[in-house]
This record gives C-alpha cells, structure tokens and sequence, in this order.
C-alpha cells in the first residue's frame, strides 16, 4: 500500500487490486477514526477525507496498520434483479469488440453474478464487478453529453446503470425502468456496496 | 414564513455545511463555496454552526423581512441597503417587520453570505439545507417571490457587534498548495499565472492560460477527489475544484489546494489572475 499526498485534509491510498481497495475502505470506516469525515473508494484507491487540521502523518501510520481482509466484501442477501430491455444504442460495437454476438453478449452480460464494488460519479451510481471477463471494452472515444437514466452500460471491468441522465462514456447496452436513486426512499440508493446484482433480459 | 426572496440576483442559493460522510452511496458533501465566511455569518449572528444562509452570487438579492429579524452579511462586499440607508458587512443588522434589504454588485469577490439569526429552516435533505448544483440534491435555487422560513431565535447572544475580517483579494488571489497525488505526471511546476474563466462554477474554477504538459498519458483509473484538487485534464489549463466537485475523476491530480485557501479560491472573479505557490 502506498500513500500519497492530498492535500492538507486528506491522503490518498493506493493498492494493487480492486478487491484490496474496496476491503481497505470498509477497514477504514469500520474503524470509525474520529478524524475521518469520508471514505472513497475507487478502482485501485481509497481516498480518506479528514477534518482540517488533522494529523495526516498519524492518519498514515494508523490506515497502514489496519487489518485489511482479502475476501471480497459480500451482503449476504439475495441477489438484486433488475429487468434490462437489451436495445442500448452501442450492442453492436460491444459485440464486435468481445468477438461474441449479440445475443452471446446479452447471455453473459445476464449469466454473470454482479457484484457492487463502491458508489460513485454520481449519487446511487454503483460500480458493479465480477462480471465474466469477456465483457471487458473500453470506455467510448467521446463520451455522449447526455445518458439517459436507466441506461445500462459497459466500461472496463465494470457495469452499471445511470441513476439520472448525465454525461457519460460507457457503452450502453439497454435500459431498465428500475430506480436507481430516490431521494425521498429509505434508503435513496437501490444498490449499496457489497450488494449481488442480476440482470433479468425482458421484452419493451 | 419570516422572509422573502423579492429578487435573487445572477443565483441565490441555501448552503450549510453540506452532507458529510456520504460517499458510500455517490453523494458528495456540497455546502458553503466559502465556508469562512459561511460559518463567520452564523458566529455573528449566534447561530448553531450548521445553520442554513443565502449564498448569493454577484450580488442583486433583494429581501423582506416578514417579522422582526437580525442578520449579518459576509464574504463579498456587496454594498448593502435597507428600506434606502446603508449598512455594513460582517455586522449585525437589525431588519424591522417590513423591511427591505438590497444587495449592490460586489467590487470583489463572488459569494456573498446572508445568514439569519434562527437560521433558514426548509426540509433537510439527506441532513443537510444544501443546494448540490452538481447532483442536483437539495433544495431548488432560490426564486424570485419564495417564502422561506426562518428557525426559531437562538438561545446564545451574539458575541460581538462587528467582526474584523480581511476582504476577497481584487488582485491576482495567491492559492498555496501541497503538491500530489499525481505531482510526477508534470513537466513543470504549477507557477503559471492563470486567468479564472466564466466557465468557473461551483463545481470547479476553471483556469486558463499556457498550458501544462503531462509527461504520461497513461489514463488514470478513476479516483476520489477532494475540494481543492487541482486536477490537470488532457487540454493542460487546469481546474481547481470546489464545493461542489464530483466524487471520483480520472484526470490526474497534481496538486491540492490548502484548505482555508479553497475558500478564497471560491471568491475568484471571472477575469482575476490566479497564482499557486507551494507550501
């Protein structure tokens, strides 16, 4: 693990893995340090926000020596369905870049037992991991200025789906009419971190 | 209901403290751009730190009070009128039942704070009275005609009648930074003199001028971001982030801002140099 500045509130950390950067966060929060006032994790870092004037070097010391579990992070819960109309506007490009069909894609991409890794970008956007490796594709050259909600998309190791319309690179491959985010719901997020997902394909 | 918005001005927003500790379901903190001058409204007017105030960009907000009111403005000198008499910043003012206050245009600085002794009082959400301009968590930007409600008075008296505080800079702002994460990803330091761009918002305040070349190219898996970042994208001007910043990015950061500087950063006028130095 290595730190690395941040700033005078704040030290980044960085790890090898996703797994070991979703296990350090949730090492982090369980240690409920009085200074941290957030925890964000992300694809190979966990950013550790703390009040000003905290002692950053104690902050190190201490997020090192954590005891940090190398089994991925799992709610023991049954499975999340979401429904996915498979119509998104980028099957094609995914199915020629993975080198399967269509139809092979939309097997895998609903074969797979998801996994949500952390939240991000933006409120009740979950980064879903586990997914069969075959899907890996690149992020699109430009990126749309405008995904809608519900969309349903590829990048990466990941999937996930836009929670409200925004800008956006993913590859997309459908929709669905779940709620991804709702303010006024206990809690607003569908989807928390350790959370399993599957994708259910349905007709319109 | 204790007051009304008769005219917001350029934007007029509620900000506190923001929501903290919320990163685990995608929601960033938001709150006061300036939290300085934020938290120096509410000491004024005695209220508890976590209080709502108007945010006000570039001045132009005009209120009535519906009932007998104290208030304080901080941040951005905008000069201030009630019913046609001028009154001062970072100072208590007393507004009768009836009583209209009126903001000029500020000469520096952006933000402007109008804290109310009793705090606003609309419906948290998710804890907190912040408009997220990014997420778009929050309470709605202030209309013109809106009525907002005002908490009941405080117990605590105000401490003082006036505060001595330092004005937003009219010249180049001097931003001290720490250098990192991605410091190594530079050919050169940040000693640019930059020009804040109208492209600045809450969300970030965009710099233009010579641009910085990366010495990688590499892309950057995404990672957190904190207020104050000043993360260089592939075009090389770089943008400083604010209260409103998003969670993750994937261009790298090569330095941060101090954190009592963001809040002068927050103040920068489109046009004004910007310089960083290093701390």
């Amino acid at each position: 693990m290595k730190a690395l500045s941040c700033g005078d509130a704040a030290v980044l950390f960085e790890v090898g893995t996703l797994d070991e950067a979703v296990a350090l966060a949730a090492a982090v929060r369980a240690a409920e340090l009085s200074v941290v006032v957030d925890v964000v994790p992300a694809a190979r870092t966990v950013l550790v926000v703390t009040a000003p004037g905290a002692d950053l070097g104690a902050l190190r010391r201490t997020v090192s020596g954590l005891p940090v579990s190398d089994a991925a992070v799992t709610r023991e819960a049954d499975p999340v369905e979401i429904s996915v109309v498979y119509d998104g506007p980028d099957l094609d490009e995914i199915a020629s870049f993975t080198g399967l069909t269509v139809d092979e894609v939309i097997a895998v991409h609903t074969g797979s037992g998801w996994r949500v890794a952390f939240a991000g970008f933006s409120p009740g956007f979950a980064y879903l991991v586990d997914g069969d490796p075959r899907l890996q594709v690149p992020r699109r050259d430009e990126p749309r200025t405008r995904v809608p909600a519900g969309a349903v998309g590829l990048a990466g190791e990941f999937s996930a789906v836009y929670p409200r319309a925004t800008p956006g690179g993913w590859q997309l491959l459908g929709h669905t009419d779940a709620t991804l985010w709702d303010t006024d719901r206990d809690p607003p997020a569908l989807l928390a971190p350790g959370d399993r997902v599957r994708f259910v394909q349905v007709e319109r | 209901m204790s007051l009304t918005v008769l005219a917001t001005g350029p934007r007029a927003l509620l900000q506190d403290a923001g929501r903290v500790g919320l990163a685990s379901i995608g929601v960033g903190r938001s709150g006061a751009a300036d939290r300085a001058a934020w938290a120096l409204g509410n000491r004024l007017v005695a209220n508890p730190p976590d209080a709502a105030s108007v945010e006000v960009l570039l001045g132009g907000l005009r209120v009535r009070a519906e009932r007998n009111l104290t208030v304080a403005l901080t941040g951005a000198p905008a000069q201030a009128v009630v019913d046609g008499k001028p009154m001062g910043h970072n100072a208590l003012i007393p507004l009768r039942a009836g009583a209209e206050l009126a903001l000029g245009t500020p000469d520096r600085g952006l933000r402007t704070y109008l804290a109310v002794r009793g705090g606003i009082v609309v419906d948290p959400v998710l804890g907190s009275r912040s408009t997220d301009t990014l997420s778009g968590i929050g309470p709605p930007p202030l209309e013109d005609g809106v009525l907002l409600p005002v908490g009941l008075t405080p117990a605590d008296h105000p401490p003082a009648d006036v505060a001595p505080v330092r004005l937003p800079e009219a010249g180049p702002a001097v931003l001290r930074f720490v250098p990192g994460p991605r410091d190594r990803r530079l050919t050169a330091p940040v000693t640019t003199t930059w020009t804040a761009s109208d492209r600045s918002d809450r969300i970030g305040l965009r710099l233009t001028g010579k641009p910085l070349h990366r010495t990688d190219d590499a892309e950057l898996p995404s990672e957190g971001l904190v207020r104050g970042a000043i993360q260089l994208p592939p075009g090389g001007e770089p943008v400083l982030f604010l209260a409103d910043h998003p969670l993750t990015g994937g261009y790298p950061v090569v330095g941060v801002v101090r954190d009592a500087d963001v809040d002068r950063a927050a103040q920068v006028r489109p046009g004004q140099p910007v310089r960083f130095r290093q701390t």
